[in-house]
């Protein structure tokens, strides 16, 4: 492979590459999904799979959600290892019982004896402006069915990485992509060599000591920004980014709280039965002789997802962030 | 804004403009099923005699594993048991119909397919029994899980042919659902995607009559279940579903048209649900006996022992070695039932994951402190 000079690319492209360079080493692995082949999906992450591949392997199914992904199951029955496209969020709901009924728990069912390596890729989350049912984090849902991983890449590079991993696991693994990320860029060449990412693996993005921010995929870079900005208050922000939800890495977020005694989880899923409700009592149960605050949660507000002119305030910010950090200061305070 | 307020045309000038590789179909008549239910035994019909004597042995060793498995639920030994009595023709049809190398894609109520297609009577009640969700691997005898949710596994069928295909063998997936099941999305959609992808699929509709207390006029309103074949574009086929010969012979023509690459076919059988939907229910609540004993009357194996023996097919000898063949199956599934299956509960977490996560191991860890703990327990008692 011939390295070329880095050159800004966006998330989209790696995880078009991450497909291709899939495809290319392995037959068995199709893509299906609506839209996915002549458009290139509606965010284009698909782009020329179908001319270079075939539409055998790139295939534009009916639109019907539970279809493509119960026909999915079917294919990876018979060795096939099928990467679905979910278009938007919230368009994933009418799979769901594939997904909860069969997916998740085919190898249990089967004694191990019929596993389903299949992905399924879903654009999540909010921030781009879309009407409703286009901006949903459905991550707690998933979370909540034994038999999945939940990924969830923040960079280029684990965009692609993360991607190449799931699409190699032998497991059913929901791949959610925080598509207002889709266009954010990094030195990071669609040619250059690239590494695999390992699923269940955590990473500190940020060294700090003052507290930890636990994050991950869209609320990633709002929580870089905000350690950043708190330098000037004097904070020194760790910044955790999860990467993967389902297996969760204990390991490396615990190590970090006990290191810094203070965290707050991020994300823009709903607070209330949300995932940092779970991430919140690991660290508590895990760290508490660490801990010199109660673990504090940012989230989005309990409601469904807002319509887009009012995202804005839904979303949780830097400012909101900061603002719970302030909170940390819990023995200062009592 | 309706088709009638489009501006400038009536309603009568809106037409969809479809682009140029698509071609409607202008004729649907041969997709549509003929009007009766299709029969073979009491017509003149030439009958295949080695294949009708096979049919009918399976039919009586099915119906005794019926009867058995539902005593076993009697007993304790089985949780559930939703029988076929009466559905027999259909069931065994469905086995036979089949080449080694196809899928069989049952719904719960079809362990009898399973096993005319040759799984171990034991493994196929597993789910029933309640020690493990599936007792096989489903790539031995190309048989997946038996499915509790409803139609969930047409498009499981759908995709396994598709991928088949695609990898050019020749397999053919046959997939079982009931009337109830033909409401429920996944069936639409997995209709559809079979006839969009022309996958060699079959999709068999037992219509017995009831999903579970609800009548089939309150289920649809189409003329009939195989009807609905036409809106995909693929045929429909009506049978009489306690015929075992005339199952056959559509069953097998819809997989010899799926294997040339014909494309899906779906089949309705008509036939009826003897026993109540499983041994929990009451069917004398929603259905009265009149029905029922008027089905009786109208049994497949009876049907096809007259035809048989009028043609000077079947004689007593033959017909005593089936219903010994039948005994021994019961007696020995009846032994083996007996025996209390071992269970290791640490297979609790064998199966969730390729990996076992940190999660499952500490939970692992947990749960076998808390066996010893037990057996601890149990040690000083003694």
């Amino acid at each position: 492979m011939t390295t070329v000079a880095a050159k800004p690319a966006t998330m989209a492209q790696a995880l078009q590459r991450a497909m291709r360079d899939a495809m290319a080493e392995d037959p068995t692995v199709h893509v299906l999904g609506e839209d996915v082949g002549t458009l290139g999906g509606v965010f284009r992450i698909t782009d020329g799979l179908a001319k270079e591949f075939g539409e055998d392997r790139c295939t534009d199914t009916p639109l019907a959600e539970a279809g493509i992904l119960g026909t999915a199951v079917g294919m990876a029955m018979y060795g096939l290892r099928p990467v679905v496209e979910m278009q938007f969020d919230a368009f994933a709901y009418p799979a769901f019982e594939q997904l909860i009924s069969h997916v998740s728990r085919m190898r249990n069912r089967t004694a191990g004896s019929m596993g389903m390596p299949l992905v399924v890729r879903v654009p999540y989350g909010g921030g781009i402006g879309g009407v409703e049912h286009h901006s949903d984090s459905s991550e707690a849902y998933y979370m909540a069915t034994p038999g999945l991983h939940v990924v969830t890449p923040a960079t280029v590079e684990d965009a692609y990485g993360l991607l190449r991993a799931a699409i190699a696991s032998d497991d059913p693994v929901v791949f959610l992509e925080p598509k207002r990320l889709y266009w954010s860029k990094a030195e990071w060449s669609p040619d250059a060599p690239t590494e695999v990412a390992p699923i269940g693996k955590a990473v500190v993005r940020r060294p700090g000591r003052s507290a930890t921010l636990i994050t991950y995929g869209p609320s990633v870079p709002v929580c870089l920004e905000a350690a950043e900005a708190a330098t000037a208050e004097g904070w020194d922000l760790e910044v955790v980014d999860l990467r993967s939800l389902v297996p969760f890495d204990d390991e490396t977020v615990c190590a970090s709280v006990r290191r810094t005694g203070r965290a707050v989880v991020v994300h823009e899923s709903t607070g209330f039965g949300g995932p940092g409700g779970e991430i919140a009592a690991r660290v508590t149960e895990r760290c508490f002789h660490h801990l010199e605050a109660p673990v504090l949660r940012v989230a989005g507000f309990d409601i469904p997802y807002p319509p887009p002119m009012l995202e804005k305030h839904h979303l949780p910010g830097v400012d909101r962030v900061l603002d719970a950090v302030a909170r940390l200061q819990w023995e200062a305070e009592s | 804004m309706t088709v009638q307020e489009l501006p400038g045309a009536g309603a009568a000038a809106y037409r969809p403009t479809p682009p140029p590789a698509w071609r409607p179909r202008t004729d649907p008549a041969p997709l549509l099923p003929d009007p009766e239910p299709y029969r073979v035994l009491g017509t003149e019909a030439p009958l295949d005699r080695a294949l009708m004597l096979r049919l009918y042995a399976e039919l009586v060793r099915g119906r005794r594993y019926n009867a058995q498995a539902t005593a076993l639920t009697k007993q304790g030994r089985l949780a559930v048991y939703p029988s076929s009595t009466g559905q027999e023709a259909c069931e065994v049809a469905a086995a036979l119909v089949l080449q080694e190398q196809d899928w069989l894609f049952p719904s719960y109520r079809d362990t009898l397919a399973a096993v005319a297609r040759g799984l171990d009577p034991v493994q196929a009640l597993t789910l029933l029994r309640g020690d493990w969700h599936t007792g096989y691997d489903p790539h031995e005898h190309r048989i997946a899980p038996l499915c509790t949710p409803l139609a969930t596994q047409l498009p499981h069928a759908v995709g396994l042919a598709h991928a088949a295909r695609l990898k050019g063998d020749d397999v053919v997936a046959l997939a079982m659902v009931g009337d109830g099941g033909t409401s429920e999305g996944d069936f639409h959609e997995a209709l559809n995607f079979a006839a969009v992808w022309q996958a060699p699929v079959v999709f068999l509709v037992q219509n017995n009559g009831f999903a579970i207390s609800v009548p089939l006029a309150k289920q649809t309103a189409a003329p009939s279940l195989a009807h609905k074949a036409v809106g995909y574009g693929m045929p429909g086929r009506l049978v009489d579903g306690n015929d075992a010969a005339a199952v056959h012979e559509v069953l097998a023509d819809a997989v010899a048209r799926a294997r040339r690459g014909g494309g899906p076919t779906l089949i309705e059988a008509v036939t009826y649900r003897i026993e109540a939907h499983t041994n929990a229910d009451d069917a004398t609540r929603y259905r009265v006996d009149a029905e029922v004993e008027a089905w009786r009357d109208h049994d497949p194996i009876q049907l096809l022992e007259a035809e048989l023996t009028s043609r000077g097919f079947l004689d007593d000898s033959a017909k005593e070695a089936a219903a010994e063949a039948a005994e021994t199956m019961a007696a020995a599934l009846r032994e083996r039932m007996n025996a209390d299956a071992e269970l290791d509960p640490m297979d609790l977490f064998a199966h969730v994951y390729a990996e076992k996560t940190a999660q499952l191991r500490e939970q692992e860890a947990q749960l076998r402190a808390e066996l010893a703990a037990h057996q601890d327990e149990d040690e000083g008692e003694r």
